[in-house]
């Protein structure tokens, strides 16, 4: 790893102050992508300013019915929290398909979503990456790529996002609260990861001066019809190729009202298409309905050699997750 | 000589009428848990890298990024500024080292020209070495690697084996343990044309790693006055003793090499890495201790299972007896060594047929040179054959265990010789019986579970049973206690414990009485342990000396035991003798009393400190008439998933051929060991080269996938009865390999009947079989 | 056609150096053992336990959080050694694998693993044994397929994984609660 300076913030402006604007300072919590980072010379900061002591650990019942969970609290603690197991199921399902458990007990709910690729050129500095060295090229496109994105890409990156709790929280249409020296802000989650275009290098809106505090579930959950499919080349502690969180609520007599379909494994950043969900407002839930939302959403797909073949798999994992959303009782993979 | 088991049976008899208060004697055959099991579950076993020395100090080696061209120029000064960054050597300012081959070839180097680290500006291999940082501390070496100034020239490169197939050749057959294929029998093709039913296709196996827990390393403390003790991660302390006398131009007596635990190895430390060579230079140089280990990420860049493409053509006839056999492979080697595998020779082994015809050859690629790798040549090679009986079993609508059963070999068709042992029959009756094989129903996807589609597949295994020239030492000291020692290892095989074992049952004491020890050059000379052949060596060399030192003692009892002693038989003396609490104690048949005597007495009484046998046994001249293999049956069982093509394997079971058991459960564990390989194998390995830049880039253990715990299901492993007294005077056979083999077949068989989609390309993933 | 390649062209602008940062004094107790030492803010717990306090027990896999050898007990709680880096970690508690058992009677754990033979090179297994201590903690592993899931962040080469499952169970069975047990 590189020399850096260590420094610990007691409290959110400290930490603000330390970090003033541009990548030379990062701030780290649990570690699982920073600490692994640095060393595999991909990141280089000059300073690492460790969060740990700030008080961001709570998870609280907002007035308005949401739950606002602080951006330290540890994916373990997010996922067998009572209030979010029951009322958003569909998170817990996620962030405990992810990872390990020794990697849930300290990686936090903001270190996940400023987790980075995983894409093997990024992480190699002897190739050509965009991302990593803006200009250089991108090696993933006729390279290795079987877990490239088929949606949003450039030709400039195709690498995908990792986290499986974002998924969940883009299909929640979640908040995240982040302060800066100007204040704080809500970014909507789906503003908040940005797709590649000509500019990989950067991987959300954050500005380089601010600090995620807090993410906010809006009140509804879905917790009554939810799923969280995620297929990969083995049975744990491996990223999606595909994952799909769908969430359906339905009205009395029994249409959909509210449809969401999020992917992972697939783009820069999860995936949504409210265009292609909003077509099933109104309709009785069916397979051809949900046959129907996966091939609208993945019209626009386009494959890699290595990775064409997640066009198909995506439908057909959309449409096993609404059949289980929609299943009585039926679990997670 | 005489022979322990009988001898072993004969003291059985004798114990079973004696008293009933004596503890329970240790056999072979016992399932005890392992001798060193408190040592690793308490973190106190140490490994390579784990040794200290005062003034350590740390090497790094960062890796060449192109696959091949030269290193134009080397900056060093960055790195240099940083305090505690003691040296960079490189291949401009390397010490003198020697010029030949020769000096750089180990027991296990196969034709071609040995990799010599930091020698000259050429690269041969992504990730070759190009230098060595010396500093402080680790994170410093490392850190100061990533600042150095290096410039390539880079050339064409080719790394991909379907490119160079029209170059491939015979290889060499320097290397040791490779048999070229026999010469053909019949006429195949013509054969195969004529045949009532044939299948013919192309298989392939990828490039796989070995990828032990421990990654390699070592460190080299010098001694000051020449000497250096080497801690290194290896097969076989004395191979690497005897590869550093050559290149540092050593005497035997001016290396020790100690290895007490390696943190598995399957064939990877068999040879001396590059990390050993450069880590010698830099403490011979600073006259300081060095350690130097190499990342997960340099794990990809050793040598590995080499990637094969396959022809496999069988033709039977209508009743599935096989009348041709057409096995041909083309696997990877580098540009600098000729790797050889046996990767096609079973099918004549197992199978006999009239008509066969066998080949085998490599293609260099740009790549480093692959090596042995757990079953080496019969995984890949055993994976198309048993693949290939499927289809035909398919193509003639019978039962693929029917047409194993039905093409079973009485006699090695290859060597024409008899096997001094062969339980296969055994081996397919009672897996089947075992996994319930009788209930299968033949047509693809006619059996299923909700979304998931179930699929039972069976394949054959087999792996050679050998026995070479081995040594150990055993030493009775004056409080009763045996130390018996070797310079074998122990890389999770359970070499401690089972001759620990084998030296309890024969001189009949406790098992906390005896100690083995391993792993160091100074101890009697060992072969590397590899090929499954330790217990079978160094466990028939354990046994004889401790049947020597038996004889030994039984003399001195006689002649220095005094007037309890001294008119026995001495047959009669080693049937009832047992050594427990420093005293050698002989049950009395006609009272029922006991005669003892404390050994510190009886040593003393015929002045000797101790009671020392050294013993070396060689395999004897008759097993040259005979072919000697463990076989295996295996049976698995796949979900696939029918939408999402995920396939999970929910139950395995291993029917194992592998004579006389030393330790059941030890020898359970290395076959379930060796089941997973398999699922990994079948399921998820595969080095995925980019091609364009010849290196392997899913160089780390989230993306070069092996099984994790969820993975594994159930496991059922069965030792069929089985004897042999050819193998070994032990009629013992190593169980490290043969539990590999096939498994990846009855995967991909199994795979076959659930789905109907035939996949001939490892891994079987789960877009080869959704689409 | 030869083309000359630069390490450095593909890597961001490396930072300058800072000279000599400065050592980051911590507080650690360790099995039991306060340690008060300054650490570099690039080292991590691993490096820290093994190379500097000559804890070996604890073991170096992969170095980058995908193979659990590291696995050590922060405050009771399972985490890899390899991505902590032990500035942050002042003023924790943890217990290495050197700090089971109790004297000379081993953990329930480590018995276990020692009665089902749930190991066999034995590199895996000081981070198997302390993450089945952090996951009986954890109690969220009620089956059989609980367990080998939440086992998952532990690779096993040698393959020993149906044992370690059967050691994990056993221990469960026997109600065996591994907060009282450790320190």
């Amino acid at each position: 790893m590189n020399r850096f300076s260590y420094a610990r913030a007691a409290d959110v402006a400290q930490a603000l102050e330390l970090r003033g604007a541009g990548p030379a300072a990062q701030f780290v919590a649990g570690g699982t992508n920073l600490v692994d980072l640095i060393r595999e010379h991909v990141a280089r900061p000059t300073r690492v300013i460790d969060i740990t002591r700030l008080p961001l650990r709570e998870i609280e019942a907002m007035p308005a019915g949401g739950v606002r969970v602080g951006a330290l609290v540890t994916n373990s603690a997010l996922a067998y929290d009572e209030r979010i197991a029951s009322r958003y199921p569909l998170v817990a399902a996620a962030v405990l398909s992810g990872a390990s458990a020794q990697i849930r007990n300290v990686a936090t709910v903001g270190g996940n979503l400023l987790q980075r690729t995983r894409c093997v050129y990024f992480y190699d500095t002897a190739t050509a990456c965009n991302k990593r060295a803006p200009g250089s090229g991108c090696a993933a496109l006729d390279g290795v790529n079987r877990m490239h994105a088929i949606l949003g890409a450039s030709e400039h990156c195709i690498a995908t996002h990792p986290s499986d709790m974002c998924v969940a929280l883009a299909a929640l249409d979640a908040e995240v609260c982040v302060e800066g020296p100007n204040g704080a802000r809500s970014i909507a989650f789906d503003a908040f990861h940005r797709l590649p275009g000509d500019t990989p290098h950067r991987d959300t809106t954050l500005g380089d001066d601010e600090l995620v505090t807090a993410i906010v579930l809006p009140p509804e959950g879905f917790a009554a019809h939810h799923a969280y499919v995620k297929v990969r080349d083995r049975q744990s502690y491996a990223f999606a190729l595909v994952s799909v969180a769908a969430c359906v609520a339905l009205d009395q007599r029994g249409a959909m009202r509210d449809v969401r379909c999020a992917l992972g494994g697939v783009a820069h950043k999860p995936w949504r298409d409210r265009r292609a969900e909003s077509t099933l407002v109104g309709r009785r839930p069916s397979r051809d309905a949900f046959a129907e939302l996966a091939d609208a959403i993945v019209r626009d797909a386009r494959g890699r050699p290595g990775n064409a073949f997640k066009i198909e798999l995506a439908t057909r994992a959309i449409v096993r997750a609404f059949e289980q959303a929609l299943a009585p009782k039926e679990n997670e993979q | 000589m005489s022979r322990p088991a009988a001898s072993m049976e004969s003291a059985d008899a004798a114990a079973t009428s004696a008293a009933k208060e004596a503890p329970r004697r240790v056999r072979v055959g016992d399932a005890l848990p392992r001798v060193d099991g408190r040592a690793k579950v308490t973190g106190a076993a140490r490994y390579a890298a784990e040794f200290d020395a005062p003034g350590l100090v740390y090497g790094f080696a960062p890796g060449s990024p192109i696959a091949a061209g030269r290193v134009v120029s080397i900056d060093a000064s960055a790195a240099l500024e940083l305090p505690g960054v003691l040296h960079v050597l490189t291949h401009e300012n390397r010490p003198e080292m020697p010029l030949a081959d020769r000096a750089w070839k180990d027991q296990v180097a196969p034709g071609g020209m040995p990799f010599r680290p930091l020698w000259d500006d050429r690269i041969w291999f992504s990730g070759q070495p190009v230098a060595l940082v010396i500093a402080e501390t680790p994170e410093l070496a490392r850190h100061a690697a990533s600042l150095l100034k290096i410039r390539y020239e880079h050339t064409p490169h080719q790394t991909e084996l379907g490119q160079v197939l029209h170059t491939a050749y015979p290889p060499s057959t320097e290397k040791g343990g490779f048999d070229p294929p026999p010469p053909p029998r019949g006429d195949a093709y013509r054969a195969l044309r004529r045949a009532a039913v044939s299948v013919d296709a192309f298989y392939s196996t990828p490039t796989e790693f070995h990828q032990p827990m421990e990654m390699h390393g070592c460190t080299v403390v010098p001694s000051g006055d020449g000497s250096y003790t080497v801690y290194e991660k290896t097969q076989g302390v004395m191979n690497t003793h005897r590869f550093l006398t050559q290149v540092f131009g050593l005497a035997p007596a001016q290396v020790r090499v100690v290895s007490p635990f390696v943190g598995g190895a399957f064939g990877s430390a068999l040879r001396p890495q590059y990390d050993l060579v450069l880590a010698m230079l830099a403490a011979r140089d600073m006259k300081r201790p060095v350690r130097v280990t190499l990342t997960r990420q340099q794990m990809f860049t050793l040598g590995h299972r080499p990637a094969t493409v396959q022809h496999v053509a069988l033709g039977a006839r209508a009743d599935g007896r096989l009348d041709a056999i057409v096995h041909e492979a083309v696997s990877a080697t580098s540009q600098f060594e000729d790797f050889a595998d046996v990767v096609v020779n079973w099918a004549g082994q197992l199978y006999d047929a009239p008509n066969v015809q066998l080949g085998y050859k490599v293609a260099k690629l740009d790549i480093y040179t692959p090596c042995d790798m757990r079953a080496p040549g019969a995984t890949q090679g055993v994976f198309a054959l048993e693949c290939a009986m499927d289809e035909l079993a398919v193509a003639l609508q019978m039962d693929p265990l029917e047409l194993r059963i039905r093409n079973y070999a009485e006699r090695d068709a290859n060597h024409d010789l008899p096997f001094s042992s062969n339980a296969l029959l055994d081996c397919y009756a009672q897996g089947a019986e075992r996994f319930g094989w009788g209930a299968r129903q033949p047509t693809p996807r006619s059996m299923r579970d909700g979304r998931e589609l179930v699929g039972w597949g069976m394949a054959t295994g087999v792996w050679d049973a050998m026995q070479t020239k081995s040594s150990a030492r055993a030493v009775l000291d004056a409080d009763g206690r045996l130390t018996v020692s070797s310079a074998t290892a122990d890389i999770g095989t359970g070499t401690y414990t089972v001759m620990t074992q084998i030296a309890a049952d024969v001189l009949n004491l406790p098992l906390d009485d005896v100690t083995f020890s391993l792993g160091d050059t100074s101890l009697p000379p060992a072969p590397l342990e590899g090929g499954s052949w330790t217990v079978s060596s160094v466990g028939s060399a354990v046994a004889a000396a401790c049947v020597e030192l038996r004889s030994r003692l039984a003399e001195l009892l006689q002649t220095h035991g005094g007037v309890a002693f001294a008119n026995r038989d001495t047959e009669a003396l080693i049937a009832s003798m047992s050594i427990r609490d420093g005293c050698v104690r002989l049950r009395d048949h006609d009272d029922g009393g006991t005669a003892t005597i404390a050994v510190a007495d009886l040593l003393k009484s015929a002045r000797l400190p101790q009671l020392e046998v050294q013993a070396t046994v060689s395999p004897e001249e008759r097993q040259k008439q005979y072919s000697m293999a463990t076989h295996s049956a295996v049976f698995a069982e796949v979900r696939v998933d029918e939408a999402l093509g995920q396939i999970r394997v929910t139950r395995v079971v291993s029917a194992i051929g592998a004579g006389r058991i030393v330790n059941p459960k030890t020898a359970a564990n290395q076959i379930a060991g060796g089941v997973v390989w398999g699922i990994g194998m079948a399921l998820h390995e595969e080095a995925q080269f980019d091609h364009a830049l010849g290196r392997v880039m899913n160089h780390n253990l989230s993306e070069y996938q092996m099984p994790v715990n969820r993975d594994v299901a159930a496991i059922d492993v069965l030792f069929v009865d089985e004897h042999d007294d050819v193998v070994n005077p032990l009629g013992v056979k190593g169980v490290g390999e043969i539990g590999v083999v096939g498994v990846a077949a009855a995967i991909a068989n199994a795979v076959y009947h659930a789905t109907g989609k035939r996949v001939r390309d490892l891994p079987v993933t789960l877009d080869k079989v959704f689409a | 056609m030869a083309h000359v390649i630069d390490t450095e062209s593909r890597t961001l602008d490396p930072s300058p150096d800072p000279d000599s940062p400065p050592a980051v004094p911590v507080v650690l107790t360790i099995n039991g053992e306060q340690h008060a030492l300054d650490v570099e803010p690039w080292t991590t717990l691993l490096d820290l336990l093994r190379e500097r306090l000559h804890l070996t027990g604890t073991k170096k896999g992969c170095d980058h959080g995908q193979c659990g050898a590291c696995t050590v007990l922060v405050d009771g709680t399972r985490i890899n050694a390899c991505l902590a880096l032990a500035a942050v970690y002042d003023g924790a508690r943890i217990t290495t694998v050197e700090g089971l058992a109790q004297q000379d009677t081993l953990h329930p754990v480590q018995q276990a693993f020692v009665d089902h033979d749930a190991f066999q090179c034995g590199y895996c297994t000081p981070g198997q044994i302390c993450s089945a201590v952090g996951l009986l903690a954890e109690g969220h592993a009620h089956t059989r397929d609980e367990i080998r899931e939440q086992m998952s962040g532990n690779l096993c080469r040698c393959g020993a994984y149906v044992n370690i499952v059967d050691a994990v169970e056993a221990v469960q069975r026997a109600g065996s609660n591994a907060e009282e047990d450790e320190r």
